[in-house]
């Protein structure tokens, strides 16, 4: 048996908020499934379990506010027997429960509401029938099947019983939870976590700060053939060239990737790159486009657009989430010239692009008027220094004047 | 200032609003950089231009976007394209 508990989802959180249960107990869940969803002081996000197993108990009910590593479930491993009923590790499991609960503090709510009662009787073994276009329809509407009456065959919940449990005035799981914050709230709430988080990297990390200028004439012209022939669907936006390029220079200089815990640094093999994109509301959220190194630039292309629309619709996962290794910020066309960023902790580094615009240029002692951007490095002194941070720039350079090798 | 084709103008804002959902149309003046009143970053531009030329039927190849600058720049580009 294992806990399942509530993982943190990038330095700004350290309490969320269980709005969903996407899993309940007897269901087999795999590594990389969404099993919750949990509202963090940004976004709503599918939080997804890291291992396989059947889902034991439920501990904490959609609506309740919770601190990071709190146990939200416990799971059985794949082939592990359900204890029986009353079973000391049970015990000791309500008793954790207690404990949690206590440590939780004024964070904790719905104390003394059991589970749904559904979710109890499903506690015992019993799978709830319903057939997969009902469960479909059920998540579409938000209606919580385990509180649902089958009336189907066998007390099967069937397309009817959700349809007629979503209608107004009918009890739905969405009504245990309190309205969402207004806006005004949210973005307040926002504001205040990433100050927290921008403190504590200001206070911890000894940052130091190196920029390039590096001339685009290139990249401009390699991405303007390339696009030509595209429809516009298919087409390429600059900043994925220039992920692609942090991304192999990075590859190059490992100490700028990764993450510093408990007094050392654990560099990452993949380039896991957490790009800053700002809200229309305000606000900043960098989740991970994941392992940007090892995709060709179409896949990056698709995946960058898929993460910007998920990051506004505030639908964004787990892992995207807790896993960058690296941030860029590109405050591209309509930005400033540069940019120097605050490490995002416990990241070690972070590379920010200002706007592409004409510099005068000196290339072989004749000056030329060139589209140039400022690439801007703030890293972690505790790992790296400017030496490394300089070659590191410069194989950025390098990797922008061969933009056909991206 | 009198609005340019106003029904392709109301089409053309509501695809931006699909973007930009806080965007007044009585607020956005033809004549100013679109992308400026309207703070669209990069993906929210080509998102934009993506809408525009699904739902219009018009190509748009990436050429031209040095044209396209002010929504009345927008307009008239659109207009003679739809012939």
């Amino acid at each position: 048996m294992f806990d399942f508990t509530l993982p943190s989802l990038g330095a700004d959180m350290d309490e969320g908020k269980l709005i969903e249960w996407k899993v309940k107990p007897g269901d087999t869940v795999h590594k990389g499934q969404v099993v919750a969803i949990v509202d963090t002081s940004k976004a709503a996000v599918d939080v997804e379990i890291w291992q396989d197993g059947v889902v034991h108990e439920l501990l904490v009910e959609a609506g309740e506010r919770i601190p990071v590593g709190t146990a939200l479930a416990t799971l059985l491993e794949p082939g592990e027997k359900a204890p029986p009923k009353g079973a000391p590790s049970k015990g000791a499991r309500a008793g954790g429960k207690e404990a949690r609960r206590a440590a939780g503090g004024a964070a904790a709510v719905g104390e003394g509401r059991p589970l749904a009662a559904a979710a109890a009787v499903h506690a015992e073994g019993a799978r709830l029938r319903i057939s997969p276009a009902a469960r479909k329809r059920a998540d579409a509407l938000g209606v919580d099947i385990a509180r649902l009456t089958g009336s189907g065959p066998g007390g099967a919940v069937t397309l009817a019983d959700v349809e007629a449990a979503a209608q107004p005035g009918a009890p739905k799981a969405v009504e245990a939870i309190p309205a969402a914050h207004p806006e005004a709230d949210r973005n307040a709430e926002m504001r205040r976590a990433i100050a927290a988080a921008m403190s504590r990297s200001k206070r911890e990390i000894p940052h130091y700060y190196l920029v390039e200028t590096i001339p685009m004439a290139r990249a401009q012209r390699w991405l303007a053939q390339a696009n030509e022939g595209r429809p516009i669907t298919a087409r390429l936006l600059m900043a994925v060239l220039q992920l692609k390029a942090v991304a192999a220079a990075l590859a190059q200089y490992p100490d700028l990737n990764g993450i510093f815990r408990d007094g050392c640094f654990e560099p990452v093999q993949a380039a896991h790159i957490g790009v800053a994109i700002s809200l229309r509301q305000g606000g900043l959220i960098a989740p991970a486009l994941h392992d940007v190194g090892s995709k060709p630039l179409d896949q990056l292309m698709r995946e960058l657009a898929d993460l910007v629309k998920r990051t506004r619709a505030g639908s964004l996962r787990s892992s995207e989430m807790s896993d960058p290794t690296i941030t860029v910020t590109n405050l591209g066309d309509q930005g400033v010239e540069a940019v120097m960023g605050v490490i995002y902790p416990p990241q070690v580094a972070l590379v920010g692009f200002g706007r592409i615009m004409e510099r005068p240029w000196v290339e072989d002692g004749a000056l030329l008027a060139l589209p140039t951007v400022v690439a801007s490095l703030a890293a972690d002194h505790r790992v790296s220094d400017g030496h490394r941070g300089a070659l590191f720039l410069a194989e950025l350079r390098e990797r922008l004047q061969r933009p056909e090798e991206l | 200032m009198a609005e340019k084709y106003p029904e392709l103008r109301a089409n053309v804002i509501a695809i931006l609003r699909g973007i930009a959902p806080e965007v007044e149309a009585d607020e956005l003046r033809d004549d100013r950089p679109l992308r400026q009143q309207v703070d669209l970053d990069s993906m929210d531009w080509l998102n934009f231009l993506i809408g525009i030329s699904e739902q219009l039927k018009v190509s748009i190849p990436e050429a031209d976007y040095g044209r396209l600058v002010t929504l009345g720049n927008l307009l008239d580009y659109l207009r003679a394209k739809l012939g």
